[in-house]
């Protein structure tokens, strides 16, 4: 059936199923492919997502649940923490392959807005749902934390 | 040839200068008669100078370098990038990388003689090749320049990609990129001496070339692949290995909206959809009856039993000086070990998948692409198609830690299979998901090792090691590249050879047969041979009352390289003993795999009886350190990889049936669970060798030698946490 969805700002309305994963609804019917599949089961972060404005596990989410929320996708992020992070992130050269790399900045980012000057265990916390196989974990807190710093600044 | 070998004649600079002109009218030529081909990238971009098959320039002053290697985090974009630039002293601001085409005569893997990429050689077969390329490429962009100024090409110098000469004339690459391309290419363009490297080498010059697209979603991977009219594909693949289709019945799949069709190939039935929802669901309905008469039934248990059996009895020698069992047989005491390894799945983040187009005329495949020249030819046979009239476009990959380098060539085969059955002109992306990947084989081996050693006076006076395992060699085409006398190199590397002097050694091997497909997983034979060997000798230098870090370097006065990892590392620690003084303890490993050296020391301690590493030092010997930064995350990343699989993983076969199948059973580390690592990187003029594996083999048996100062056993049987067998 159709489905009415906010993404990005933009309103899109899909004809797909009740229960089709808001990740494939992004990626193959709104065509934003930033937003990863990896496991499909929310185990692995790579799928994260916001809804009204909370990290969400798109591949969980179906799209029958989302009338009248706000989605948004690493395609969108903006502002202080989006800029910050993105910078540490590129400044650190944190990604390896590169593919979980979305989520782990969506989980970041929804961190650093919750919490100014995140401790490690604050980032083991929040972060502990973002699988990266190739272990880029050392240089991905080293970058939270450089975020925080020049939000402070 | 190895890799320390190439050198490029001027004849075969020529030739690839020459052979470029077809490698790039060939895609243009293939576009008109080719529907499929519309799609190809020229690659370089809209480049003005094109010197040899690496090198573009364009009127921008922006340097695209062609990678042969594919990226899938190891750095080759940005190695290779390094190389050129430093030889044209160009501004690491103007440089960029893609993909090369598939092309075996202008870019094999000079370490393999195909193009390909594994092994951890694209920086060591690339090193001359590619500066070679740079080098060549400034000679000519300085002749125009001197043409044009009227003054000797020996009086122009380059800073930061702007060529200068005293009369005060200067210019960027780019005003001079067309007229360049109008010249002869120089025979023997020199190549810099290392003391005037500015990036090689060198600290903070040279970001990775990736970092913000991949930080930003905008990297593309062959799952963001979209094209009008496309299928996506997923395959019901039979659930024991060597099983196939009996019957099946796809009628409540071909009612799930957005099923297009069903269809058998040789893997599996294929169910092609409008999206990977709709095929997702559809291979959920389809009834399928599978014929597993010859599928392998035996489970991890089984074969563990049979394997501990066969480490009793007499192997092929791949080793042998001295008498080991006459020394065993008066010993005093004979220390025994065995240690177990259960099957591995590589779990790269995006899961194998590929996109295929084509029609009559032509086909176009872009996908990870690991082994380009034998999985170009391979989705061509199937295809039906002349090898020229198929193009491979080699995409980013979400990792891969050896599952996309395909012996079998199944990926592309299976892709080739989807796009033959439904059809021309009906592009298809095959995904596989988690749970394909987990239960789809390919693993690393299951292994035993039967170890038995004997110490005396302080010495280790005597070493057997008997090892059973599948090798992934025998049997294929690939033989005759690790196979000798029947012995699989792969299989024993690191076990057949030591560095350290034990007057009367062994290493025997067994080869059983099992119906499990097997894969090199990253640093292939060093992740069993590195954990049986550097455990055992630890335990045996314990028994022998001798320190883990002096007790090893008493017995390498052959191995200055691997020692001098060993000195370095325990300087970074300030080593004083196992005993770190805190309540932890501190276990080391030192490891030689694919030329490079590294040794580790591992800080442990036990939190609810599992394992704690809180701090692991690193020290590399990889020769001349290219990029250090992507040397030192190597390092890191290869650590993590290292330990979460020491730690939590292991494929179960349960009467044949992968028991894990997904990352809630197949544990992955957490950024929790990565320990706080310091690397130095030990300083070398030697030539460059790899570094994507050689981080990942020390790191088991540094933990296991530390839990075994902590009065815990070390592991005999991994995974260290969780194990299900």
């Amino acid at each position: 059936m159709a489905h009415t969805l906010k993404v990005n700002g933009a309103t899109h309305s899909v004809d797909i199923d009740d229960d089709t994963p808001l990740l494939w609804a992004l990626r193959d019917n709104l065509g934003l492919t930033g937003t990863k599949f990896g496991c499909g089961v929310a185990q692995c972060g790579a799928c994260t997502v916001y809804v009204d404005g909370k990290p969400m596990r798109s591949c969980v989410t179906p799209v029958s649940t989302l009338e009248g929320r706000e989605v948004t996708t690493i395609e969108a992020i903006s502002g202080r923490e989006a800029d910050a992070v993105q910078k540490a992130w590129t400044a650190g050269d944190v990604p390896q392959c590169g593919y979980c790399q979305s989520g782990q900045v969506m989980s970041a980012v929804a961190l650093l807005k919750e919490i100014k000057k995140p401790t490690d265990r604050d980032i083991d916390l929040a972060m502990n749902g973002n699988i990266c196989r190739c272990a880029t974990y050392a240089r991905i807190r080293s970058a939270i934390h450089d975020a925080a710093r020049t939000l402070e600044g | 040839m190895t890799a320390h070998d190439i050198n490029l004649s001027r004849r075969s600079l020529l030739a690839g200068a020459g052979a470029l002109v077809i490698g790039v009218n060939l895609p243009r030529g293939a576009k008109a008669q080719s529907g499929a081909a519309q799609a190809f990238r020229p690659v370089g971009g809209a480049a003005a100078f094109a010197p040899n098959a690496f090198v573009r320039v364009a009127a921008d002053d922006s340097i695209t370098v062609l990678v042969k290697h594919i990226e899938f985090g190891q750095g080759p974009f940005t190695g290779l990038a390094t190389l050129v630039a430093e030889e044209m002293d160009a501004d690491w601001s103007q440089m960029r990388a893609e993909h090369s085409p598939a092309d075996v005569k202008l870019y094999a893997n000079l370490a393999f003689g195909v193009q390909g990429t594994g092994g951890s050689t694209a920086i060591a077969n690339s090193w001359e090749q590619m500066r070679k390329a740079g080098a060549t490429a400034r000679a000519m962009l300085v002749q125009a320049a001197a043409d044009a100024w009227k003054v000797p090409a020996a009086e122009i110098t380059i800073e930061k990609g702007v060529m200068k000469h005293a009369s005060g004339k200067q210019s960027g690459f780019g005003a001079f990129a067309e007229a360049a391309s109008k010249l002869q290419a120089p025979a023997d363009a020199p190549l810099k001496q290392a003391a005037n490297y500015r990036l090689i080498g060198k600290e903070g010059v040279v970001k990775r070339l990736d970092s913000a697209d991949k930080s930003r979603g905008k990297a593309q991977f062959a799952i963001d692949i979209s094209a009008p009219n496309m299928l996506t594909v997923v395959v019901a693949r039979p659930p024991r290995f060597g099983g196939k289709v009996g019957s099946f019945d796809a009628s409540a799949a071909l009612k799930v909206k957005g099923v297009v069709d069903v269809k058998e190939i040789g893997s599996g039935i294929a169910v092609f959809a409008t999206g990977m929802w709709p095929a997702i669901k559809g291979r959920e309905a389809l009834k399928v009856t599978w014929d597993e008469s010859a599928a392998e039934k035996r489970g991890s248990r089984e074969l563990i039993a049979e394997y501990r059996a066969l480490s009793r009895t007499p192997g092929k020698s791949a080793g042998k000086h001295g008498d080991a069992e006459a020394v065993l047989a008066k010993a005093e005491k004979v220390i025994e070990a065995e240690y177990v390894f259960p099957f591995l799945a590589h779990a790269p983040m995006e899961p194998l998948d590929g996109y295929l187009e084509w029609n009559a005329q032509g086909a176009l495949a872009r996908f990870g692409s690991q082994f380009q020249t034998t999985e170009h030819q391979t989705i061509a046979t199937i295809l039906g198609l002349p090898p020229e009239k198929v193009q491979l476009e080699t995409m980013l990959a979400g990792g891969s830690f050896g599952r996309r380098a395909q012996v079998s060539q199944h990926l592309a085969a299976e892709l080739a299979m989807c796009a033959k059955a439904i059809g021309p002109n009906r592009p298809v992306k095959l995904v596989w998901t988690r749970e394909d990947d987990l239960a789809g084989g390919y693993y690393r081996p299951l292994f035993l090792h039967r170890m038995r050693g004997a110490v005396k006076d302080g010495k280790i006076t005597a070493w057997s090691n008997s090892i059973v395992g599948q090798s992934f060699f025998l049997g294929t085409p690939f033989e005759a590249m690790t196979v000798k006398d029947g012995i699989d190199a792969v299989m024993v590397e690191g076990a057949a050879e030591l560095p350290y002097e034990i007057a009367d050694f062994a290493c025997e091997v067994h080869v059983p047969k099992v119906g499990v497909p097997t894969l090199w997983w990253r640093s292939v034979g060093h992740t069993h041979t590195a954990y049986a060997v550097e455990a055992f000798v630890d335990e045996l230098l314990q028994a022998a009352g001798q320190d883990p870090v002096a007790g090893r370097l008493a017995m390498m006065g052959k191995e200055p390289r691997l020692a001098g990892v060993l000195k370095a590392v325990a300087e970074l620690a300030q080593w004083k003993g196992p005993d770190a003084g805190n309540g932890r303890m501190r276990g080391v490993a030192a490891v030689e795999s694919f030329g490079s050296f590294v040794a580790q020391i591992a800080e442990v301690s036990l939190e609810g009886g599992e394992p704690k590493v809180h701090k692991v030092w690193c020290a590399v010997d990889c020769g001349v350190a290219v990029n250090p930064d992507i040397v030192r995350a190597q390092m890191e990343g290869g650590i993590g990889f290292g330990l979460g699989h020491a730690l939590y993983g292991e494929i179960t076969l349960d009467a044949g049936r992968p028991v894990q199948a997904n990352f809630d059973t197949y544990r992955s580390l957490r950024i929790h669970e990565m320990p706080a690592v310091e690397v130095t990187i030990v300083t070398s003029t030697e030539k460059p060798t790899g570094v994507g594996e050689p981080g990942v083999p020390p790191i088991g048996p540094a933990v296991a030698n530390a839990l075994a100062r902590l009065g815990q056993m070390r592991p005999r049987q991994l995974p260290m946490v969780g194990g299900t067998v």
